[in-house]
């Protein structure tokens, strides 16, 4: 097992570095030359080569990779070229709203998910479980953004319950900074959760058909038990998995909902930083989201092989 | 025993969905009730009526007649970001499961790098270099999928390696281009099959969001996503400017995951 860990470890490292080689590649390698791209068509060529030369532009790519490399492991992204701040420092403050976003969601997605998966495994084939299977193929149907476009028309357009988008901070109160944070985080979450509802069905239904629960049957436990102890315990592993993989698909996608909301989070900062041609930060925030992800799917892939003793590796 | 297609209610719901959203598209090229780029000053953010049944845009022009044009869009990003994905994957597949051993292990980082950028991530990051427009949508859609794709097939690959058909062919003289493409591949088709129909919505979907950040197709070509875009200004003043293009949107998802189903029911000899 201490092996194991030690070679996903290894291959994380490498993953890593991978993903910084690809966000360097396309921003610095591909056709396209950053310094005309932030000088636009004013600059004069002196002015050109200046602004290459103040950017490192000019050195060779495998130093300006190490260099670059050599910054983010401790830390340093670059400073934003549009607001004159380290790029890390803007991605922590944007942090405080994408990550209660997405973790509202996650939390909508849970809670909604394995109640609803478990009563429709546990009715398999009978009319509740074919209508959730319904309402769950619908919700995976339905794009994240058109979600919430519905929402702010009905509660906000409609009812006038709530605003439209807009974030006034935490400093306002928590408790108004999550209810701007609520209309997205169920728009967010509902398509997740449907995706998650038909794996908990199926994860509890293969359990329903092992001989131990059978067994716990037959010799007379409780059928609220079977349901606890012995099925979803077990269930669990599979569940675990994939809404653990769902999580990084949530950051993703609150990018999106930040844009329907307009909610200054760390979406909106590279949306922004696109159009002020502020490569630093469009740099910044995709290796810090792709990194993210990836550590992720190496946390889910390791709790896997822990939890389930089942599974040997080679 | 044999399973007929059309007596499963999921596979013939979501074919015929299918069908009717390509038949839409085919229909647009040819014929729209009114110009999908025909404005109207006077006609503009109407709601449902007879001579316009989806209402008008802020341009006053014909949400129907877009919303046809824009399945054209949905689908031609669809199929090629599917096909770039697969493309892509397989062959990463094939030799990461065939050779083995170092590039086996490199392919594979270069997979779970990759994993790390869902499509919007590399739809940012190429807008900040190339315009934004279809072919960056339809890259970054695809470049999303290669990892599923890679997967499958290296695992495809690594259990028919070692059964008997396999290495009777090898035994007979047969050539590794020779087992890949004419033993492994085609045995190893029909998880793939279904992988290319499930992520095909997927794709559509993607389309739409990058479409709707800016990020993919731009105006005026009609895309299902960009009038989202457009008609979220104007929730106050004609709200079913914001129904009708995400309805087109859910149909089709709706259509193209039950065929994606329906298929992995027909498919896996596991789940009959």
């Amino acid at each position: 097992m201490r092996r194991y860990v030690a070679r996903r470890v290894a291959a994380l490292v490498a993953t890593l570095f991978v993903v910084s080689a690809l966000v360097f590649v396309v921003v610095r390698v591909l056709p396209g030359d950053p310094a005309a791209i932030i000088m636009g068509t004013e600059g004069s060529r002196e002015a050109l080569e200046r602004l290459r030369h103040s950017m490192g532009l000019d050195r060779p790519l495998t130093v300006q990779y190490v260099e670059w490399m050599g910054g983010a492991l401790r830390g340093d992204l670059g400073r934003s070229l549009q607001y004159d701040l380290p790029v890390g420092t803007l991605i922590a403050s944007r942090l405080t709203v994408t990550v209660p976003l997405a973790l509202m969601a996650a939390l909508f997605m849970v809670a909604a998910a394995i109640p609803l998966g478990l009563y429709a495994a546990t009715h398999h084939r009978r009319a509740g479980d074919y209508v959730t299977m319904v309402l769950s193929q619908i919700g995976i149907s339905i794009p994240q953004f058109w979600a919430g476009l519905l929402l702010i028309l009905v509660f906000s357009v409609s009812l006038g319950w709530v605003r439209s988008g807009g974030f006034d901070g935490w400093s306002s109160g928590a408790g108004a900074a999550l209810r701007s944070l609520l209309l997205p985080a169920i728009a967010l979450g509902l398509f997740q959760a449907a995706v998650l509802v038909r794996a908990t069905r199926s994860a509890v239904l293969d359990v329903l058909g092992e001989d131990y629960v059978r067994t716990a049957r037959a010799k007379g436990v409780s059928e609220r038990r079977v349901l606890t102890r012995h099925t979803l315990r077990n269930a669990l592993i599979p569940i675990v998995t994939v809404a653990g993989v769902q999580l990084g698909q949530l950051l993703a996608g609150a990018i999106v909902l930040e844009s329907v909301f307009a909610l200054p989070g760390l979406g909106r900062l590279a949306l922004g930083a696109i159009s002020a041609r502020d490569l630093p930060v469009v740099q910044g925030v995709a290796l810090f989201i792709a990194s993210t992800i990836v550590v992720i799917n190496f946390a889910v892939d390791l709790a896997y092989s822990v939890l389930d003793p089942r599974i040997r590796y080679e | 025993m044999r399973r007929r297609p059309l007596r499963h209610a999921t596979f013939t719901l979501g074919a015929a969905i299918t069908l009717a959203l390509i038949l839409v598209a085919a229909v647009s090229l040819v014929y729209t009730p009114v110009d999908p780029l025909a404005m109207s000053i006077t006609g503009r953010l109407q709601g449902p009526s007879a001579d316009h049944p989806f209402g008008t845009d802020q341009f006053g022009r014909d949400v129907l007649s877009r919303v046809m044009a824009g399945a054209v869009t949905s689908i031609a990003v669809g199929v090629i970001a599917v096909g770039i994905g697969a493309g892509v994957g397989v062959l990463l597949g094939l030799v990461s499961g065939y050779v083995g051993g170092w590039p086996d292990e490199m392919v594979m980082r270069i997979v779970d790098a990759v994993q790390g950028f869902p499509a919007i991530l590399s739809a940012l990051l190429f807008t900040a270099v190339f315009t934004p427009g279809t072919a960056v949508s339809m890259v970054a859609i695809g470049i999303a999928f290669v990892p599923a794709f890679a997967r499958l097939t290296r695992a495809a690959v690594l259990e028919l390696r070692e059964r008997e058909f396999v290495i009777a062919a090898r035994a007979l003289g047969g050539g590794d281009a020779r087992l890949m493409l004419r033993h492994i591949l085609p045995n190893s088709l029909p998880p793939l099959i279904v992988q290319a129909t499930t992520s095909f919505p997927v794709a559509i979907l993607a389309e739409a969001a990058l479409a709707y950040l800016g990020l993919g197709t731009q105006p005026p070509q009609p895309s299902w996503g960009l009038m989202l875009k457009e008609a979220q200004n104007f929730l106050g003043m004609n709200p079913w400017f914001a129904v009708f293009p995400g309805g087109a949107i859910a149909v089709a998802v709706l259509g193209l995951n039950l065929l994606g189903d329906g298929l992995r029911d027909l498919l896996d000899p596991k789940t009959a």
